[in-house]
């Protein structure tokens, strides 16, 4: 593969455990709670107060600004609580139904509208608001439309699931985000460790000559947005640039299936599908939950945890974050819960650094981790700013790679903070 | 199931490179030049591989643990390493006393004084063959030839007369340089052994080519431009140089060392050249018999200097317009 | 040997040499000599030259410069304390006042026998980077981490690790320089007169109940110290307790009264 992006990694991807069992749907729990920021963006404003009685799907919190998207009810019942960080609300199992109608539009505008409506943001882990992505600026024009299902972090197969359930749902999505954005065909990204999905998808593009389907190296971070796409066209997109730069707009295939569901039923983003994964779990299965069932509830659903777990991971095991309580809500953003096992549990050690450039030549943003990390240990911010440390997308293969056990990324994470705080005060 | 849980910062799933893996399989890469030297020149080579890497070890465990416990002398590996180098670029017939001086010179000044493993910045092995090559000039230039099958059935001599090496201005058939059956420091004279240890570490992912390309391709234009200027160009010539002394050795396992050369892609091609070219203005245009050291100790101290100018653009960078 | 050709001549052209060189430079340290005020150079000699920046300046010499200039006090020198300040008076011509000597303390005496973890970290083994990490280990959330970043930034080795995971702040060698108090993310070092002898050891701003979810020696703002104190010294801000220095007589009720002993007796400072 010459296409390929340089750096990245090979670390066990660990999928067999879920790939090839269906997704269950979990019953309602008896509270969800959900977090008024799930996006990037601006946080949303409650809209119903404690004490009101809310429909399944109902708006619940929204947001004036344009770089955001409401939440709705995904259970029917009472408020029990607002605060400034989350709605809960306590499930009316008998009237937890969803009623909806499919939604016309006239124009792009509108079809953005109904997305936005629907509280659709990136399904991959990104959580970037989809109508403020499909909405090119001024002047710029969209030629290619993407679908991300490479999904290059170990043990996630929630995209992989979905393509083989809901391919069909998926084109039909596609076609609506390409026409949103004004995009004249789509390219379908898979890793190639997918092959069913990849010739599932092949099968349902058949006839469909504005779509093609291309497999793609199997390496992490294939599935990050930039990487993808110069391993599908050749292209790189500009460093703080975005792909509208390249004239491409790329979203996940889960976001796909929710565009089609909102313009085909008219129902907003209520539930997502979350691979329940790892040694310490008794059943683990993709599972389609409702946003703001507790991880305790899901665990609950899969069997429990295994007298052993000792780490609860929201995420991937690459870029997820390590959980302290089981009692946080299932969110937008939520692509796996995963459990380990204290044998398996992997710790930093920090040896001194070698110099070995395992980083170096790891790293798929071209970046020096070794040098980054040293400046940032001795508070050098400019010299790291310098070697472009923002450029950096903690995407952990150095990390990963490191023989001394460097927790490359959390003293990156630092550094970009301690930048941003200085650039704000300045 | 704990009452609290592991909470750290991502990743979650680590590589099982460690220091120490990376440490022990250079030992191992080592083993076939080590083996053959062994063959080559005797109980002598055995004697002064073992006391210098046993030395080293036990003066870094005394550096670092303040005691002598095995885990301490295992360590990570790291002091081996340097130990076993050092004695694989020594002559055989070295008197012990001064393998002892110069594991300790190495271990000592070469890399705690720096602030130890992976702040050093000139390679401890060479630092300490550039010590004793200066303190006892005579003894580090005195060169013993190889040992023929006879000498192994009969008995080991170890007073085999001295000879002078390739470099000294000994003749030898190629052949007999590849296998390695000449006069020289012990692990360096065998290139079929350092290949075997090259394609090892290549293999495993613990050298770039660029750089041992980068040494012996500069190191050959130069004895090809030197050779076509003296009249004699001939290709045997080019592969004389190349397999004489102690470049080839140098190539695998010096200037990949990983804590001394730099770690950006360009920067490794930068420096084998770098160390080439000076190894071999050293070698054909002054009066000392060896380049090697020298060239790839001033160099090591140029890496910083290489990584500044050689920081590589990063994805998606865009042209300054 | 030929004494005139292999010796003289040698030795003879090397003073030569050495004779033009030492010429060249007494011109070249007249012709380009800076002008340097006489002062600075002085002033910089009775610094103690660990350039801490606790004057506010970047280096010792920097703040040589400012004071020489008149932009700096004489007695700005934090770790010098009244004894350079004097000689720097000297030097520049004026009497020093010497400030009052503050030293750092740690407003936390949450061990890890008293104070809970809610989870266990593991990452940079640094506090900034712990903080990272919901905040860091411990449950209370104003607390010392005990990560020991403090230990690493001062210049003086006035604090070590101590056995219970908190730190150790040794008085004497403390020179009040603030490296600790600006890199601790907590915020849970303060700068204390050496004269105050009772200190509120605690950070924590929550309520009572929550504070003893987290930690048994936190102050839960029951306000009886408050009550108890005869000078009205101590105030309950943001549900701490604050004492004013200015009323303060070091007599201990608050510490008598206090019932999870988060007021503590500080010994007195050389």
């Amino acid at each position: 593969m010459s296409k390929s992006f340089s750096g990245g990694i090979h670390p066990a991807y660990n999928k067999a455990m879920t790939a090839e069992i269906p997704i269950a749907d979990m019953p309602l729990p008896d509270k969800v709670r959900l977090p008024l920021s799930q996006h990037i963006g601006a946080p949303c404003k409650p809209l119903v107060a404690k004490g009101d009685t809310v429909a399944m799907g109902q708006k619940i919190a929204d947001s004036d600004s344009f770089v955001s998207a409401p939440i709705h009810a995904s259970v029917a019942g009472e408020v029990v609580l607002v605060d400034d960080q989350a709605i809960e609300i306590k499930t009316d199992k008998e009237k937890s139904r969803f009623s909806g109608a499919a939604q016309s539009y006239n124009n792009q505008g509108e079809l953005r509208q109904i997305i936005r409506e629907a509280g659709i943001v990136g399904l991959g882990g990104a959580t970037f608001p989809t109508h403020v992505k499909v909405t090119p600026p001024e002047g710029v024009t969209i030629h290619t439309f993407m679908i991300n299902g490479a999904e290059c972090e170990p043990f996630l197969t929630t995209d992989h699931r979905v393509m083989l359930e809901q391919g069909q749902e998926m084109i039909a999505g596609s076609k609506l985000l390409m026409e949103a954005c004004g995009a004249e065909k789509t390219i379908i990204g898979i890793e190639k460790n997918k092959p069913d999905a990849i010739e599932h998808m092949s099968k349902l593009i058949a006839d469909e000559p504005a779509f093609a389907v291309t497999g793609v190296q199997v390496k992490y971070p294939q599935g990050w947005e930039k990487q993808l796409i110069k391993s599908l066209v050749g292209q790189e997109v500009p460093d703080k640039g975005l792909p509208l730069d390249l004239g491409i707009v790329m979203n996940n295939v889960a976001t796909a299936v929710a565009v089609h569901r909102a313009v085909e039923y008219g129902e907003p983003l209520l539930n997502r599908v979350v691979t329940v994964s790892g040694s310490g779990i008794n059943k683990p299965q993709n599972v389609r939950a409702p946003l703001g069932t507790s991880v305790a509830d899901l665990v609950e659903f899969c069997g429990g945890l295994k007298p052993e777990a000792a780490k609860i991971i929201d995420g991937g095991p690459m870029m997820g974050r390590a959980l302290s309580t089981l009692d946080t809500p299932i969110t937008k953003g939520t692509s796996g819960i995963l459990v380990f096992n204290r044998d398996e549990v992997h710790l930093f050690s920090e040896d001194p650094c070698i110099r070995c450039a395992s980083c170096v030549d790891a790293c798929p943003s071209r970046l020096l981790p070794n040098y980054l990390a040293l400046y940032v240990k001795r508070e050098m911010l400019d010299e790291a700013e310098e070697i472009n440390l923002m450029s950096c997308i903690e995407c952990g293969c150095c990390s990963y790679v490191c023989p001394s056990k460097i927790p490359l990324v959390h003293y990156f994470q630092r550094g970009k903070q301690e930048i941003n705080a200085r650039n704000r005060n300045q | 199931m704990t009452d609290k849980f592991v909470v750290g910062p991502s990743p979650h799933v680590l590589g099982p490179k460690t220091v120490k893996s990376v440490m022990w399989e250079v030992v191992i890469a080592l083993a076939p030049v080590s083996i053959a030297g062994i063959l080559l020149f005797g109980l002598d080579a055995l004697l002064v591989l073992v006391t210098a890497t046993v030395t080293a070890m036990i003066l870094e465990a005394l550096v670092l643990h303040r005691n002598l416990k095995p885990a301490s002398i295992l360590g990570d590996g790291s002091a081996a390493v340097s130990g076993l180098i050092l004695g694989l670029i020594l002559p055989p017939s070295t008197p012990l006393w001064m393998v002892v001086i110069a594991a300790a010179v190495g271990i000592l000044l070469g890399k705690h004084a720096f602030g130890g493993l992976g702040n050093n910045i000139f390679n401890p092995a060479l630092v300490a063959r550039a010590f004793v090559f200066m303190s006892w000039p005579v003894a580090m230039t005195t060169w013993h030839g190889p040992l023929s099958l006879s000498d192994w059935t009969t008995r080991v001599s170890v007073d085999v007369a001295s000879s002078a090496s390739p470099l000294g201005g000994a003749q030898h058939g190629l052949m007999e340089m590849f296998l390695g059956q000449t006069a020289g420091s012990i692990g360096e004279t065998s290139a079929l052994a350092i290949l075997l240890g090259a394609i090892f570490l290549i293999v495993r992912g613990h050298i770039d080519w660029r750089a041992p390309l980068g040494y012996v391709g500069s190191a050959a234009v130069v004895a090809a431009i030197y050779s076509f200027l003296g009249g004699d160009f001939a290709l045997t010539t080019i592969a004389w140089q190349l397999m004489a002394g102690g470049l080839l050795f140098a190539a695998v396992f010096m200037i990949t060392d990983m804590v001394t050369s730099p770690v950006t892609k360009t920067g490794r091609l930068l420096f084998g050249i770098g160390c080439g070219l000076i190894t071999m203005v050293i070698r054909l245009y002054l009066s000392a018999p060896e380049g090697v050291t020298y060239g790839i100790l001033f160099m090591n101290a140029m890496v910083p200097l290489i990584d500044r100018y050689t920081v590589p653009k990063v994805f998606g960078e865009v042209k300054s317009r | 040997m030929d004494f005139v050709s292999d010796i003289l001549i040698p030795v003879a052209s090397l003073a030569g040499l050495g004779l033009i060189f030492g010429a060249l430079l007494a011109v070249a340290n007249k012709v380009f000599m800076v002008k340097v005020d006489k002062r600075v150079a002085d002033i910089s000699e009775v610094l103690p030259g660990i350039n801490c920046g606790a004057c506010g300046y970047p280096s010792c010499s920097a703040f040589a410069e400012a004071v020489a200039a008149g932009k700096a006090p004489v007695n700005g020198c934090v770790p010098g304390r009244a004894e350079v300040a004097e000689k720097v008076g000297d030097i520049m011509g004026v009497e020093a006042e010497a400030d009052e000597r503050f030293v750092a303390k740690l407003a936390c005496r949450g061990t890890e026998d008293v104070a809970r973890d809610k989870l266990e970290y593991y990452g940079a083994a640094d506090c900034r980077s712990a903080m990272l990490i919901e905040g860091g280990p411990k449950a209370c959330a104003y607390g010392c981490m005990g990560l020991g970043t403090c230990v690493e930034v001062c210049p003086f080795g006035a604090i070590t690790m101590g056995e219970e995971g908190l730190p150790l702040f040794e008085d004497e060698l403390c020179n009040g320089c603030r490296r600790c108090f600006k890199a601790c993310p907590k915020d849970v070092i303060r700068m204390v007169s050496v004269n105050a002898e009772v200190d509120v050891a605690c950070n924590n701003h929550d309520k009572g109940a929550a504070v003893l979810k987290a930690c048994k020696v936190g102050c839960i703002a029951c306000g009886k110290c408050v009550k108890v104190c005869p000078e009205d010294a101590i105030e309950m801000v943001d549900n701490l307790a604050v004492i004013d220095y200015h009323k303060c007589t070091n007599c201990g009720a608050c510490i008598e009264a206090c019932p999870t002993n988060a007021i503590v007796r500080l010994s007195p400072v050389i």
